[in-house]
């Protein structure tokens, strides 16, 4: 069996009465692409920032490779990237000005930032805007430049957290092609986020439903492939049908 | 400097950088110097007259080029306390929630960084700033000083100008650490500086009126004795000084002027004996000891404010 490298037991986040996320069990395994999918307010985001250490559960155990979310953060986000839902930039700062930031403040020398920021904003695209400044970025160059900036500390796992909302669809499919090509290059465990049934299809190797904090079925995505309707009969026979686009 | 600390120093150089660049500090600290300069203008081209006069200061003729002004013009210790908590707002109003609306802080927080770098790298780095255009004006206006009145400051009235340099920095932090607090509890940049900007205008202008209107209202009769006279005098003093502004105003008395002795009402009997001759430092630190540590505490107290919300404070994407 795989080793596992995030692992939540009984998280539970309240918000006064309001429960984001209930008594979730979970185990990622390394190296795969887990989906997590669900309407707007399922706690898919809630349970990031708990992943992250950015929010403490309520109850319950966050373990990112054996160390724990809670008590130690910065040991956990020295291995995760983390790509937020629409990220931002220092707008009057270049896109490799921005790179080469995020980089010091992992504690890459300058020199070695460089280098990498270049050869990352090829990989992402953004090789002919280095010297742009992030401001002029349209909205799919900022999520592509988001991403060469969660990769730019070689992390073991990143987190997408709804990164393809506001693109166009052909810079889904580049964008969804990227992280598939990204992970199975460096081996890197992705947990991506969203509320789009096909994309997650298309990218994820297993999905994790979510509806109103809880989580309410796993799918292998392998064992689907001759059935492509099969994911949206999942999806429908636990959510209404009602939610999806 | 090890490695975890690294980080930090990364993000003050940035933000540092970022001050520079930007034209509400830019602006500030050009006005700051532009209004610090006329005020040296008319010190100098009243210095004769003030040493004409005759008092115990006359031995600090260097210090009267931060206290001495005509009337048209106020002095350069006026000015830094009337312009300079407008440079800590303008340092402080947008620091975090600019940063929250840009989508960049729940970046920065998923680098493996404490969250607290970033409120302390964000208030030194203003510090810095403030602190190198203050020293730098200081310096200047001992300089010209030097030049034109051809007298050089003696070791003393340089301990003196460089400790009320240093208070004023705790002054202005004490507006940055307001405006930072408000930054982290509204959303809007606007709301922020607004809010920061009605509490100065709060304690710079309506405190006064009020203790005026108090003041009156508890005057003691003409036939009052001495004694209630005095205390009703302390009271209405002590009131003041829950303005900081007041505080700093105290303050800065005592360290450019040496004759001040006492900053309350002085009876005849404690003046009986006393020779007329101006403090030494120390005396003078003595006498504004608790204005001082109310002023410094009061600052700390606002970042405290600031810090506790900040660590409280949920991140979301914007």
């Amino acid at each position: 069996m795989a080793q596992h490298v995030i692992e939540l037991t009984g998280l539970t986040k309240r918000y006064g009465d309001f429960t984001a996320v209930d008594n979730l069990d979970l185990n990622i395994r390394k190296g795969e692409i887990f989906g997590l999918l669900g309407p707007n307010g399922a706690g898919k985001s809630t349970t990031i920032l708990m992943i992250l250490g950015l929010t403490e559960p309520t109850a319950g155990n966050v373990s990112v490779c054996g160390i724990n979310s809670t008590t130690s953060p910065v040991e956990v986000k020295r291995k995760v990237g983390y790509l937020p839902e629409d990220v931002g930039f220092y707008e009057d700062m270049t896109g490799m000005e921005n790179l080469i930031y995020t980089a010091e403040l992992n504690g890459i020398p300058r020199s070695v930032a460089c280098e990498k920021a270049t050869s990352l904003l090829h990989r992402v695209g953004l090789g002919n805007e280095t010297d742009k400044r992030t401001g002029k970025y349209s909205k799919g160059m900022r999520q592509r430049l988001g991403l060469a900036d969660v990769l730019i500390k070689d992390p073991e796992i990143i987190i997408l957290d709804e990164p393809t909302s506001g693109i166009d669809p052909t810079g889904v499919q580049d964008f969804i092609h990227l992280i598939r090509h990204l992970s199975h290059e460096n081996g890197l465990t992705v947990l991506f986020s969203s509320h789009h049934l096909h994309q997650v299809q298309q990218l994820c190797d297993r999905v994790g439903l979510f509806g109103k904090g809880r989580l309410l079925t796993l799918i292998d995505i392998n064992e689907l492939h001759n059935k492509p309707g099969e994911l949206e009969e999942v999806y429908n026979h636990y959510l209404g049908g009602n939610e999806h686009e | 400097m090890n490695n975890i600390s690294k980080p930090f120093w990364v993000i003050v150089r940035k933000e540092i950088s970022d001050y520079m660049k930007s034209w509400k500090a830019v602006i500030l600290i050009i006005l700051i110097a532009l209004t610090c300069m006329g005020s040296l203008y008319t010190a100098l081209s009243n210095i004769g007259e003030a040493v004409k006069q005759g008092s115990t200061d006359d031995n600090f003729l260097f210090l009267k080029l931060f206290t001495a002004s005509d009337g048209a013009l106020p002095s350069f210790a006026v000015f830094i306390g009337f312009l300079g908590p407008l440079l800590g707002i303008a340092l402080g109003f947008d620091a975090i929630n600019t940063e929250q609306n840009k989508g960049t802080l729940s970046r920065l927080l998923s680098q493996p960084i404490y969250r607290d770098y970033i409120l302390n790298a964000k208030w030194i780095a203003a510090l810095f700033v403030i602190g190198i255009m203050l020293f730098a004006l200081g310096f200047l206006v001992m300089g010209f000083g030097l030049i034109f009145i051809g007298i050089p400051p003696t070791a003393e009235e340089f301990c003196r100008i460089v400790v009320f340099l240093l208070l004023s920095m705790v002054y202005i932090a004490l507006w940055l650490n307001l405006a930072l607090f408000f930054s982290i509890k509204s959303k809007q940049p606007a709301t922020s500086a607004l809010s920061g900007i009605a509490v100065w205008l709060f304690f710079s202008l309506f405190y006064n009126i009020i203790m005026n209107v108090v003041g009156k209202a508890l005057s003691p009769s003409p036939m009052a004795m001495p004694d209630q006279v005095v205390r009703y005098q302390k009271f209405m003093l002590n009131l003041l000084r829950f303005s900081p502004g007041e505080l700093f105003q105290e303050i800065t008395m005592t360290m450019l002027m040496p004759s001040v002795r006492s900053l309350g009402p002085l009876t005849f009997e404690q003046m009986d004996g006393a020779i007329p001759s101006p403090l030494s430092l120390g005396q003078s630190l003595l006498v504004v000891w608790p204005q001082l540590t109310g002023l410094i505490s009061i600052t700390l107290l606002f970042f405290m404010f600031a810090y506790i919300s900040f660590m409280r404070k949920e991140v979301r994407s914007r």
